[in-house]
């Protein structure tokens, strides 16, 4: 009604008009210095033959890094493993997660603690982890082994050996990652409606059949969400990985970032290595769309 | 026939508290087995860096030290500059989280109060893409600007994990602002900025302290950009303790007190935050 008593100066109206942009736009900037402008210097880098150990000035090469990469054995082989690695650290922590999320929905005595002690591997700091995961691996003083022979299975070489190495490193992945699912299952599970049960239960529906026929289709929006975001995080793993095996034993456990890694900062390939960062980034992408359009086809259903 | 009948239902309701008693008897194994498996590790970190080198070396593995040892824990900070790094990881993630907040505050507000969910997706691309991918560049830039082993480097970095999950979390808070409150701050000339200053920022206090724990432990694990980043002067935790591993990796006993050192302070904070991780982590990025 009445007019604001403070006179106001032309820019001051001017801001408060434009209120959103101030709000926004700085941390929109500081993402882009620090996110989009690194990103687009590494595509003017991935067109260069470029190491930094050399005083030479990078030579312009076109597309002979990608084609380098992409005719690469050692990078074709990285993105096998990424895609095993990935594949298992997905599956692996989803269905327990699920499974330690119906736990965890249903009331039992001491829930409230045993759910924050669930919950603390996700946050827990991975070098610090896998310090003691590096221990707990050892083929003779480890405790792992000596726990398998005490239910009488035979001992494992875990990170020791080409075979396992992987599988080793997807378990301590899967330590981290189930509490991530398993908080985002837990919070569809309370969710869901009540009223579809209880007429279930009414006609005469086992437990089986309501877990396949309601639970499973109503929280599969949320597995959904737990998978895109756990498969990007699987693509992203380093640094448990990084600090158990660096790659080893030989290139066993070398995923995509281990090799980029070591292309940009053991052997100082950077205009290389930057065109692995592309391809990479293309590949994270795509898994990234690919899931979110099949997340957005199964909730249309 | 009369008399035959109830035994004839009696065995009928055994059987279901038989059931029901099995039921209950798999429910808690499962329980059982699912905490074993998350808690064991932490059990078996802190019986290592609690045993001397000779318990932790003996096989049959020793499982419960005889008798309290914190010789370890001495020798993790008399032999390192634990001290130093322990400070160094301080600063950077107390200095990224705040920047995360003063950056991320106003855009969450700006965002759930227009309406711009957009800006959060594309808030979701720093989530998206692999650390690494930035870490080349960053590399490279740092060098050029002549911020090597700088503070700031490690800051700036840091924040970029810590600011999407400041602004996924502060949406929801700000969201459920009562919209009235702010029309009438804003009829009350507070103007725009006035109205995020005095009102809704005093009313999102849980929701700030809450992003920046999470900022700030996010920044504080950190270990692929600190372990290019940092220098000798500004090495943080994670990376020294993996620098301690590569030289003495027999003894194991200091560096598990050194691990417990490094990721208790983040346990602790964990119980505080722990109904917002899944949002902060990106989930409410997604949804809907």
């Amino acid at each position: 009604m009445t007019e604001p008593n403070r006179v106001r100066h032309a820019s001051v109206a001017w801001a408060e008009r434009h209120a959103q942009f101030f709000f926004v736009g700085p941390a929109v900037l500081a993402m882009f210095g620090l996110i989009g402008f690194p990103l687009l210097y590494s595509v003017y880098m991935s067109l260069h033959k470029w190491s930094i150990v050399s005083t030479r000035p990078p030579v312009f090469t076109g597309l002979q890094n990608f084609v380098q990469a992409l005719s690469s054995v050692q990078f074709g082989e990285a993105v096998a493993r990424t895609l095993y690695y990935t594949a298992l650290a997905v599956m692996l922590p989803t269905l327990l997660g699920l499974v330690s999320a119906l736990v965890f929905a249903r009331r039992f005595l001491m829930r409230g603690v045993l759910r924050t002690i669930f919950v603390l591997p996700m946050m827990s700091t991975p070098v610090a982890m896998a310090l003691i995961w590096q221990m707990m691996f050892h083929p003779t003083l480890g405790v792992l082994n000596y726990l398998l022979s005490l239910v009488g299975l035979p001992p494992s070489v875990w990170i020791f050996s080409r075979r396992s190495v992987i599988p080793s490193l997807v378990l301590v992945e899967t330590w981290h990652a189930t509490p991530f699912m398993m908080l985002i299952i837990l919070g569809g599970l309370a969710s869901l409606p009540v009223e579809p049960f209880e007429a279930a239960t009414v006609d005469g529906a086992t437990a089986p059949q309501k877990f396949w026929y309601l639970t499973l289709p109503l929280v599969w929006p949320y597995i959904m969400v737990a998978v895109l975001l756990r498969t990007i995080d699987a693509l992203k793993a380093f640094d448990s990985i990084y600090v158990l095996t660096q790659g080893g034993p030989g290139n066993a456990s070398e995923t995509i970032n281990i090799f980029l890694y070591l292309q940009a900062f053991a052997y100082y390939q950077i205009g290389y290595a930057s065109a692995v960062v592309l391809l990479f980034f293309s590949l994270v992408t795509g898994v990234a769309v690919l899931l979110i359009g099949f997340r957005r086809g199964t909730s249309w259903r | 026939m009369a008399v035959m009948c109830p035994p004839a239902q009696y065995p009928g309701l055994h059987v279901a508290h038989l059931k029901e008693a099995l039921a209950r008897v798999g429910f808690w194994a499962l329980v059982l087995a699912l905490m074993a498996w998350t808690a064991f590790i932490f059990f078996w970190m802190v019986s290592l860096s609690l045993k001397t080198d000779v318990e932790n070396t003996a096989y049959p593995p020793v499982f419960i030290p005889g008798h309290l040892n914190l010789s370890n824990y001495v020798e993790v900070f008399q032999k390192n500059p634990f001290l130093q790094y322990m400070l160094n990881s301080m600063i950077v993630g107390v200095g990224s989280t705040g920047l995360a907040l003063v950056l991320g505050a106003p855009a969450a507000y700006g965002i759930a109060r227009w309406r711009r969910y957009g800006m959060a997706m594309a808030v979701l691309v720093a989530r998206l893409m692999p650390g690494i991918s930035f870490l080349i560049p960053w590399f490279i830039l740092f060098r050029i600007l002549g911020l090597s082993d700088s503070y700031l480097t490690l800051i700036l970095t840091h924040m970029v994990v810590g600011l999407p999950a400041v602004v996924w979390i502060l949406i929801g808070f700000f969201e459920d602002i009562h919209p009235e409150l702010l029309e009438a701050a804003l009829v009350d000339g507070c103007g725009p900025y006035g109205t995020f200053l005095r009102i809704a920022l005093p009313l999102t206090l849980p929701g700030l302290a809450v992003s920046a724990i999470l900022a700030f432990i996010f920044s504080w694990n950190n270990f692929v950009f600190s372990v290019i980043l940092a220098g000798p002067h500004t090495r943080p935790l994670p990376v020294a303790v993996f620098n301690m591993m590569s030289f003495e990796h027999v003894v194991w006993g200091p560096l598990a007190a050194a691990g417990l050192t490094v990721t208790l302070p983040v346990l602790v904070l964990t119980l505080l935050v722990q109904r917002y991780i899944a949002v902060g982590l990106g989930a409410g990025g997604i949804k809907g």
